[in-house]
């Protein structure tokens, strides 16, 4: 069998690369300029530290995009720059966004929590556009709807419907429910109990996390019992920051699936994701970082190509046209999901299916089949309409 | 009267009998399992599984049919069959990751896109060396070379265009904006139209060469299939000018659409997720590759029926037939 051969690098070696020249004779060159907000954020001391998470999640996604982008932009005089702004501070992040909105941008991908979202979104004066590519804050969805708010991470609530649907459909109806103690953890728990009762789950047991034994070493003795005294068809882990989760698969009182936050995770983006071209992006991914591209990274990158496809088929940098045309039928992207994504009307969410993986496989995508709606499918994970009171386009 | 009768009988018969010694011939690229499936198209039986490179996808009959080209993307090198041993002969320097390629008239000139890189690389089939190398969008993956050898033609998944290349200077010298993830293209026989598809847009595009501008997008509607799931991939036009066919991927079904109305037709149920197609070479059936089911789906070009299915290696990607 042929292995990897170095014919492709030599090829690049020996000859010019005839350029793309630019084109769109007639239409005016234009220079687009996305800012990217990331906030550091310090998840504290976990139990299970081996593999650090990326610090550069989210802004490695926006960069691959902008290149992405600038790739297509060079056939039509389109000219994409990021400016990045990184900071752990709040408030040096909202000052220095609105240096740059007064420097004359208008297009934010924001990383970061939802009370700095909160607070970008009520300095940005209201044409600015803002794509949350940070938070799974469920109430940004639902209650506290921030004016012009789109998002393309998920919510929680759609990851905790995603994997709902797909317990419901193996008939694993059963959950006993572990959950950390920080308030994203408590956060995903409360998503897992409305998805239960949206679909049919039932909680037969709801414990809260809060031994602080080194699991390392105990894990085979302490959680055995921790996860014992009731009959459950699978332990759903809320877990965020990965300080104990880890430790639970293998170690349950009763020989059953770990799922949620560890064991069988829904997420919006995973190295297991393969199909539709993802293969591809995720070798320009590596080839730019040298890491996987997670989450954190795809929702940045599809945040920034959100609003390089409306430049594309606009051709235009008015931020009042691009939102126009963002929220309006006609547009979709393309994202290496298998079908194309638009915004709910309401939140401003993105649609996406939600893939459940485990760390070597992708296991299932959901929706699943046989959860209808009246409208799409993909509306059966997180707040539908009647469920939201937000509404992003007025009606 | 009866000698005149009997000698075309005879020339016939002679003819049949030299055919029988090389029955028609399918070759099937199966990308996961880094085989060629070899399909007697008289039995219909698969008759040889061949080792090649590594992910095998785009392939290609050299002009005389003497010689396939593979595109063996994960080995990123095209490999060069000879047909009548079936023995790897060469490896040409296609560049990185090759997934499709389109064979000049010239029978020398293959225009070959690296997914990878955003590179269309042109290399030189007799002599082996590379041509040229042009910049075009992202994950370029169609490719069209027109009836009279003026233009190349190749799209970008990613970048959602037509990449319009013209084949005396190697320069890209237009470009035709689609609608989301262009997969497939394919010129009419006079070289006029180009049909163009975009898998998650979930359109076909006809576009006029002369101006190089859209002048009909198709849609497809199948009951009780959600619109996103209908994904158009391959695209073959028949000889006469009647039909064009369109593989809608994880939809399961393959579009007969009238070439000159632009109505569509009809829909063939065929394998799962199916992709590209060719026809046999007497033009009597339409074969389609169903990557999921792992399997080739025998359409009756007359009938417009599926008459068979047969099981091949695993995600059949392209094929194509000789006499």
């Amino acid at each position: 069998m042929l292995k990897k051969t170095m014919l492709g690098l030599l090829v690049t070696a020996l000859l010019p690369i005839i350029p793309a020249p630019a084109f769109a004779q007639g239409e005016q060159a234009l220079d687009i300029r996305v800012a990217y907000i990331g906030q550091i954020i310090d998840r504290g001391p976990v139990l299970s530290n081996l593999i650090p998470e990326p610090e550069d999640a989210g802004l490695q996604g926006a960069r691959l995009a902008i290149t992405d982008s600038n790739s297509t932009g060079r056939f039509l005089k389109h000219h994409y720059r990021l400016d990045e702004i990184e900071s752990d501070d709040p408030s040096t992040l909202i000052t220095d966004s609105r240096a740059l909105y007064d420097e004359g941008a208008r297009l934010f991908v924001l990383n970061t929590s939802a009370d700095t979202l909160a607070a970008l979104s009520s300095s940005l004066p209201e044409d600015a556009l803002l794509i949350n590519s940070g938070s799974y804050d469920d109430d940004l969805r639902s209650e506290q709807c921030l004016s012009g708010m789109l998002h393309t991470l998920p919510s929680r609530a759609m990851l905790a419907d995603a994997l709902a649907q797909w317990l419901i459909m193996r008939r694993w109806n059963r959950w006993m429910l572990i959950s950390g103690n920080t308030d994203d953890d408590r956060a995903f728990a409360q998503s897992i109990k409305r998805a239960a009762k949206r679909f049919g789950g039932k909680i037969v047991a709801e414990k809260a996390w809060s031994f602080d034994t080194d699991l390392r070493r105990t894990a085979q003795k302490e959680l055995p019992p921790f996860t014992s005294g009731t009959e459950y068809d699978v332990v759903v882990v809320a877990d965020e920051r990965g300080d104990f989760g880890e430790y639970l698969p293998y170690n349950t009182g009763l020989p059953r699936p770990v799922v949620g936050t560890q064991g069988l995770m829904p997420t919006a983006w995973h190295k297991m994701i393969e199909a539709w071209g993802a293969a591809q992006l995720h070798s320009r991914f590596e080839k730019q970082t040298g890491r996987w591209m997670n989450e954190k990274d795809y929702a940045s990158w599809a945040g920034v190509r959100v609003f390089a496809e409306a430049v594309t088929r606009t051709g235009s940098t008015d931020a009042a046209a691009l939102r126009d045309f963002i929220l309006s039928d006609q547009f979709e992207l393309a994202a290496f999901k298998g079908r194309k994504l638009n915004f709910r009307s309401w939140s401003g969410q993105l649609r996406q299916p939600i893939a459940l993986v485990h760390p070597r496989a992708l296991v299932s995508s959901s929706p699943q089949e046989g959860f209808l709606h009246p409208v799409t499918d993909l509306d059966t994970l997180g707040f539908d309409a009647p469920e939201s009171r937000c509404r992003v386009i007025a009606q | 009267m009866k000698y005149v009768k009997l000698i075309p009988t005879l020339l016939v018969s002679a003819l049949a009998v030299a055919g029988t010694t090389q029955a028609a011939t399918a070759y099937i690229s199966n990308e996961k399992d880094d085989t060629l499936s070899v399909l007697d198209l008289d039995t219909w039986k698969v008759t040889e599984t061949i080792d090649v490179g590594e992910r095998p996808r785009g392939i290609a009959l050299s002009k005389d049919g003497s010689k396939l080209y593979i595109c063996a993307s994960d080995s990123d090198t095209v490999q060069v069959m000879d047909l009548a041993t079936r023995k790897i002969i060469a490896n040409l320097p296609s560049g990185a990751d090759p997934e499709q390629f389109s064979l000049h008239p010239d029978n020398r000139k293959l225009y070959i896109s690296n997914e990878d890189d955003a590179l269309v690389t042109v290399v030189d089939t007799e002599s082996h060396e590379v041509l040229a190398q042009i910049e075009v969008g992202v994950e370029p993956e169609g490719m069209a070379v027109s009836p009279d050898g003026r233009w190349v033609v190749n799209t970008s998944e990613t970048t959602n265009m037509l990449h319009w290349i013209d084949t005396q200077t190697h320069e890209l010298v237009d470009n035709t904006l689609v609608d989301q993830r262009p997969r497939h293209v394919e010129f009419r026989e006079d070289g006029k139209l180009l049909w163009a598809s975009a898998e998650i847009g979930g359109t076909v595009s006809v576009v006029d060469v002369e101006t190089r501008k859209i002048i009909k997008k198709l849609s497809f509607e199948i009951k009780g299939i959600h619109p996103d799931k209908i994904q158009p991939v391959g695209i073959k036009l028949s000889a006469d000018g009647r039909y064009a066919f369109v593989a809608l991927g994880p939809a399961n079904h393959v579009a007969v659409v009238d070439a000159k109305t632009y109505e569509v037709l009809d829909y063939l149920l065929v394998g799962r997720r199916v992709w590209h197609m060719e026809f046999t070479p007497d033009r009597q059936y339409l074969l389609t590759t169903n990557g999921i089911s792992g399997d080739v789906s025998v359409i009756d070009v007359a009938d417009l029926k599926v008459t068979r299915s047969i099981k091949v290696g695993r995600y059949p990607w392209g094929v194509v037939t000789t006499p």
